[in-house]
Protein backbone atom coordinates (compact mmCIF):
# COMPACT_ATOMS: atom_id res chain seq x y z
CA UNK A 1 0.00 0.00 0.00
CA UNK A 2 1.40 3.42 -0.82
CA UNK A 3 0.15 5.74 1.77
CA UNK A 4 1.84 8.35 4.26
CA UNK A 5 3.30 6.69 7.17
CA UNK A 6 3.40 3.15 5.16
CA UNK A 7 6.00 0.83 6.63
CA UNK A 8 8.66 -0.59 3.95
CA UNK A 9 10.20 -4.17 5.39
CA UNK A 10 13.82 -4.48 6.86
CA UNK A 11 16.55 -5.17 5.27
CA UNK A 12 19.82 -6.22 6.98
CA UNK A 13 23.31 -5.66 4.97
CA UNK A 14 26.62 -7.47 5.74
CA UNK A 15 29.82 -5.15 5.85
CA UNK A 16 33.09 -6.67 6.85
CA UNK A 17 36.45 -5.49 5.76
CA UNK A 18 36.24 -6.97 1.91
CA UNK A 19 33.29 -5.29 1.48
CA UNK A 20 35.43 -2.04 2.48
CA UNK A 21 38.13 -2.95 0.21
CA UNK A 22 35.46 -3.63 -2.77
CA UNK A 23 34.04 -0.39 -2.44
CA UNK A 24 37.10 1.31 -2.16
CA UNK A 25 38.16 -0.58 -5.72
CA UNK A 26 35.28 0.70 -7.32
CA UNK A 27 34.90 4.27 -5.98
CA UNK A 28 38.00 5.31 -6.34
CA UNK A 29 38.21 6.27 -2.39
CA UNK A 30 41.51 4.74 -1.11
CA UNK A 31 41.14 6.48 2.43
CA UNK A 32 43.37 4.24 4.92
CA UNK A 33 40.29 5.18 7.72
CA UNK A 34 38.62 2.56 5.53
CA UNK A 35 41.44 -0.21 5.16
CA UNK A 36 44.23 0.12 7.84
CA UNK A 37 43.58 -0.35 11.57
CA UNK A 38 46.43 0.76 12.93
CA UNK A 39 45.90 4.41 10.44
CA UNK A 40 42.13 4.33 11.50
CA UNK A 41 43.20 4.26 15.27
CA UNK A 42 46.37 6.86 15.33
CA UNK A 43 43.55 9.09 14.01
CA UNK A 44 41.68 9.20 16.88
CA UNK A 45 38.87 6.67 15.11
CA UNK A 46 37.79 3.50 17.20
CA UNK A 47 38.72 1.10 14.70
CA UNK A 48 38.35 0.81 10.78
CA UNK A 49 35.25 3.22 9.80
CA UNK A 50 33.44 2.05 6.24
CA UNK A 51 32.97 4.90 3.99
CA UNK A 52 30.18 7.20 4.41
CA UNK A 53 29.42 6.56 1.02
CA UNK A 54 29.32 2.98 0.94
CA UNK A 55 26.79 2.55 3.68
CA UNK A 56 24.58 5.48 1.40
CA UNK A 57 25.23 3.06 -1.21
CA UNK A 58 23.79 0.12 0.22
CA UNK A 59 20.76 1.85 1.85
CA UNK A 60 20.45 3.24 -1.91
CA UNK A 61 20.00 -0.32 -3.40
CA UNK A 62 17.74 -0.82 -0.76
CA UNK A 63 15.22 2.01 -2.12
CA UNK A 64 15.66 1.16 -5.78
CA UNK A 65 14.97 -2.73 -4.84
CA UNK A 66 11.63 -0.79 -3.56
CA UNK A 67 11.28 1.68 -6.69
CA UNK A 68 11.89 -1.24 -8.98
CA UNK A 69 15.48 -0.19 -10.63
CA UNK A 70 17.94 2.82 -10.45
CA UNK A 71 16.39 5.04 -12.76
CA UNK A 72 13.27 5.77 -10.72
CA UNK A 73 15.34 7.55 -8.26
CA UNK A 74 15.28 11.18 -8.34
CA UNK A 75 16.74 12.78 -5.29
CA UNK A 76 18.66 10.94 -2.35
CA UNK A 77 20.44 12.29 0.51
CA UNK A 78 21.93 11.96 3.96
CA UNK A 79 24.01 13.60 7.06
CA UNK A 80 26.58 11.15 8.12
CA UNK A 81 26.23 10.76 11.91
CA UNK A 82 27.98 8.24 13.13
CA UNK A 83 30.27 5.37 11.38
CA UNK A 84 29.95 2.09 10.47
CA UNK A 85 32.87 0.66 12.49
CA UNK A 86 34.54 -2.39 11.20
CA UNK A 87 36.71 -4.67 13.04
CA UNK A 88 38.96 -7.33 11.17
CA UNK A 89 36.68 -10.30 10.48
CA UNK A 90 33.59 -9.43 11.91
CA UNK A 91 30.19 -9.08 9.61
CA UNK A 92 28.67 -6.12 11.13
CA UNK A 93 25.18 -5.35 10.15
CA UNK A 94 23.75 -2.45 8.23
CA UNK A 95 19.63 -2.33 8.85
CA UNK A 96 17.52 -0.51 6.83
CA UNK A 97 14.22 0.55 7.48
CA UNK A 98 11.72 3.34 5.77
CA UNK A 99 8.78 4.67 5.94
CA UNK A 100 6.92 6.59 3.05
CA UNK A 101 6.18 10.39 4.28
CA UNK A 102 4.93 12.29 1.14
CA UNK A 103 2.89 11.13 -1.92
CA UNK A 104 2.07 13.43 -4.79
CA UNK A 105 2.09 13.48 -8.62
CA UNK A 106 3.70 10.25 -9.05
CA UNK A 107 6.85 10.63 -6.86
CA UNK A 108 7.03 9.37 -3.06
CA UNK A 109 9.11 10.26 -0.64
CA UNK A 110 10.93 7.87 1.48
CA UNK A 111 12.25 8.86 4.59
CA UNK A 112 14.91 6.16 5.70
CA UNK A 113 16.45 4.59 8.30
CA UNK A 114 20.00 2.81 8.62
CA UNK A 115 21.46 1.59 12.16
CA UNK A 116 24.88 -0.52 12.44
CA UNK A 117 24.85 -2.54 15.70
CA UNK A 118 21.77 -0.38 17.05
CA UNK A 119 23.28 2.67 16.41
CA UNK A 120 22.11 5.39 13.72
CA UNK A 121 24.53 6.10 11.47
CA UNK A 122 22.38 8.17 8.81
CA UNK A 123 20.76 11.60 9.58
CA UNK A 124 17.85 13.27 7.59
CA UNK A 125 17.95 10.60 4.92
CA UNK A 126 15.56 11.21 2.10
CA UNK A 127 14.88 9.64 -0.98
CA UNK A 128 12.68 10.82 -4.17
CA UNK A 129 11.47 7.69 -6.72
CA UNK A 130 8.68 7.78 -9.46
CA UNK A 131 6.29 4.66 -8.89
CA UNK B 1 41.67 28.36 5.93
CA UNK B 2 39.35 28.62 2.34
CA UNK B 3 40.12 32.03 0.76
CA UNK B 4 36.63 33.63 1.05
CA UNK B 5 36.75 35.14 -2.47
CA UNK B 6 36.04 31.64 -3.94
CA UNK B 7 32.59 31.55 -2.10
CA UNK B 8 30.39 31.29 -4.48
CA UNK B 9 32.56 30.68 -7.35
CA UNK B 10 31.66 28.48 -9.98
CA UNK B 11 35.20 26.66 -11.17
CA UNK B 12 34.67 24.53 -14.74
CA UNK B 13 36.65 21.26 -13.98
CA UNK B 14 36.71 18.13 -16.81
CA UNK B 15 35.60 19.34 -19.96
CA UNK B 16 35.10 15.46 -20.74
CA UNK B 17 34.60 12.57 -18.99
CA UNK B 18 33.44 9.82 -20.35
CA UNK B 19 31.98 6.60 -17.63
CA UNK B 20 32.25 3.10 -19.15
CA UNK B 21 30.22 0.25 -18.26
CA UNK B 22 33.02 -1.74 -16.84
CA UNK B 23 33.23 1.15 -13.91
CA UNK B 24 29.27 1.02 -13.61
CA UNK B 25 29.20 -2.74 -13.43
CA UNK B 26 32.31 -2.88 -11.21
CA UNK B 27 30.33 -0.22 -8.60
CA UNK B 28 26.99 -2.39 -9.10
CA UNK B 29 29.07 -5.83 -8.06
CA UNK B 30 29.96 -4.07 -4.77
CA UNK B 31 26.30 -3.46 -3.37
CA UNK B 32 24.76 -6.59 -5.53
CA UNK B 33 22.80 -4.50 -7.70
CA UNK B 34 21.97 -6.93 -10.83
CA UNK B 35 21.06 -4.40 -13.40
CA UNK B 36 23.79 -2.60 -14.75
CA UNK B 37 21.81 -0.37 -17.69
CA UNK B 38 21.94 2.73 -15.51
CA UNK B 39 24.35 3.16 -12.74
CA UNK B 40 23.20 3.40 -8.83
CA UNK B 41 21.98 6.82 -7.38
CA UNK B 42 25.27 7.43 -5.95
CA UNK B 43 27.58 6.17 -8.81
CA UNK B 44 28.32 9.68 -9.45
CA UNK B 45 30.58 10.21 -6.65
CA UNK B 46 33.29 8.97 -8.03
CA UNK B 47 33.45 11.72 -10.43
CA UNK B 48 31.99 14.42 -8.13
CA UNK B 49 34.57 14.11 -5.40
CA UNK B 50 37.91 13.76 -7.50
CA UNK B 51 36.85 17.05 -8.99
CA UNK B 52 35.70 18.99 -5.76
CA UNK B 53 39.40 18.07 -4.65
CA UNK B 54 41.29 19.04 -7.36
CA UNK B 55 39.40 22.46 -7.43
CA UNK B 56 39.45 23.00 -3.42
CA UNK B 57 43.05 22.14 -2.89
CA UNK B 58 44.00 24.65 -5.62
CA UNK B 59 46.40 27.08 -3.46
CA UNK B 60 44.36 30.35 -4.35
CA UNK B 61 41.39 28.41 -3.08
CA UNK B 62 43.23 26.55 -0.18
CA UNK B 63 40.85 23.40 1.54
CA UNK B 64 43.37 21.08 2.86
CA UNK B 65 41.80 18.06 1.98
CA UNK B 66 43.55 15.81 3.95
CA UNK B 67 41.97 17.04 7.25
CA UNK B 68 38.05 16.53 5.07
CA UNK B 69 35.16 14.81 6.98
CA UNK B 70 32.30 13.99 4.70
CA UNK B 71 29.27 15.62 6.87
CA UNK B 72 26.48 15.00 4.32
CA UNK B 73 25.79 13.97 0.40
CA UNK B 74 22.40 14.71 -1.62
CA UNK B 75 22.13 13.79 -5.31
CA UNK B 76 19.14 15.34 -7.39
CA UNK B 77 19.09 13.01 -10.25
CA UNK B 78 17.64 14.50 -13.92
CA UNK B 79 18.78 11.68 -16.25
CA UNK B 80 20.09 8.56 -14.77
CA UNK B 81 24.10 7.75 -15.95
CA UNK B 82 24.53 4.87 -18.81
CA UNK B 83 27.92 3.39 -20.05
CA UNK B 84 29.19 5.51 -22.61
CA UNK B 85 27.78 8.75 -21.65
CA UNK B 86 30.11 11.63 -21.42
CA UNK B 87 29.84 15.12 -19.07
CA UNK B 88 31.67 17.90 -18.46
CA UNK B 89 31.66 18.74 -14.69
CA UNK B 90 31.54 21.97 -12.74
CA UNK B 91 31.80 22.63 -9.04
CA UNK B 92 30.41 25.65 -7.04
CA UNK B 93 31.31 26.65 -3.88
CA UNK B 94 28.17 27.10 -2.86
CA UNK B 95 28.68 28.11 1.43
CA UNK B 96 31.48 28.35 4.11
CA UNK B 97 31.50 28.51 7.67
CA UNK B 98 33.74 28.41 10.44
CA UNK B 99 32.36 26.58 13.61
CA UNK B 100 34.65 25.34 16.50
CA UNK B 101 37.19 25.80 14.38
CA UNK B 102 36.20 23.63 11.75
CA UNK B 103 35.68 24.85 8.30
CA UNK B 104 32.14 23.67 7.05
CA UNK B 105 32.08 24.31 2.99
CA UNK B 106 29.05 22.96 0.64
CA UNK B 107 30.19 22.33 -2.95
CA UNK B 108 27.41 21.98 -5.90
CA UNK B 109 29.08 19.37 -8.49
CA UNK B 110 26.97 19.70 -11.84
CA UNK B 111 27.36 16.89 -15.04
CA UNK B 112 26.34 17.98 -18.14
CA UNK B 113 25.80 16.73 -21.35
CA UNK B 114 26.05 19.09 -24.04
CA UNK B 115 22.73 20.69 -23.73
CA UNK B 116 21.46 20.10 -19.89
CA UNK B 117 22.14 19.01 -16.57
CA UNK B 118 21.87 15.19 -16.21
CA UNK B 119 22.68 15.24 -12.28
CA UNK B 120 23.92 17.90 -9.36
CA UNK B 121 25.53 16.44 -6.16
CA UNK B 122 26.01 18.46 -2.72
CA UNK B 123 28.82 17.52 -0.83
CA UNK B 124 29.17 18.67 2.94
CA UNK B 125 33.20 18.85 3.57
CA UNK B 126 33.83 19.61 7.31
CA UNK B 127 37.50 20.50 7.72
CA UNK B 128 38.69 19.57 11.02
CA UNK B 129 40.24 21.95 13.18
Amino acid sequence: MIEIGTALPEHVFTVNRELLKAYADASGDQNPIHQNEEFALSVGLPNVIAHGMLTMALVGKYVTDWAGGSSNVTHYGARFIKPVIVPADTDVDLTVTAVISAVENGSITLDLTATSAGVKVLGMAKAVVKK
Amino acid sequence: MLNPDSVGRTFEGADSITVTQSEIDAFCAVIGEGDTSVAPPTFSIRISLEQSQSILSDPTVGLDWRRVVHGDQKFEIFSPIKGGDTFSCSTTIESYRVAAGNEIVTVRSDLKTESEIALSSWSTLVVRA
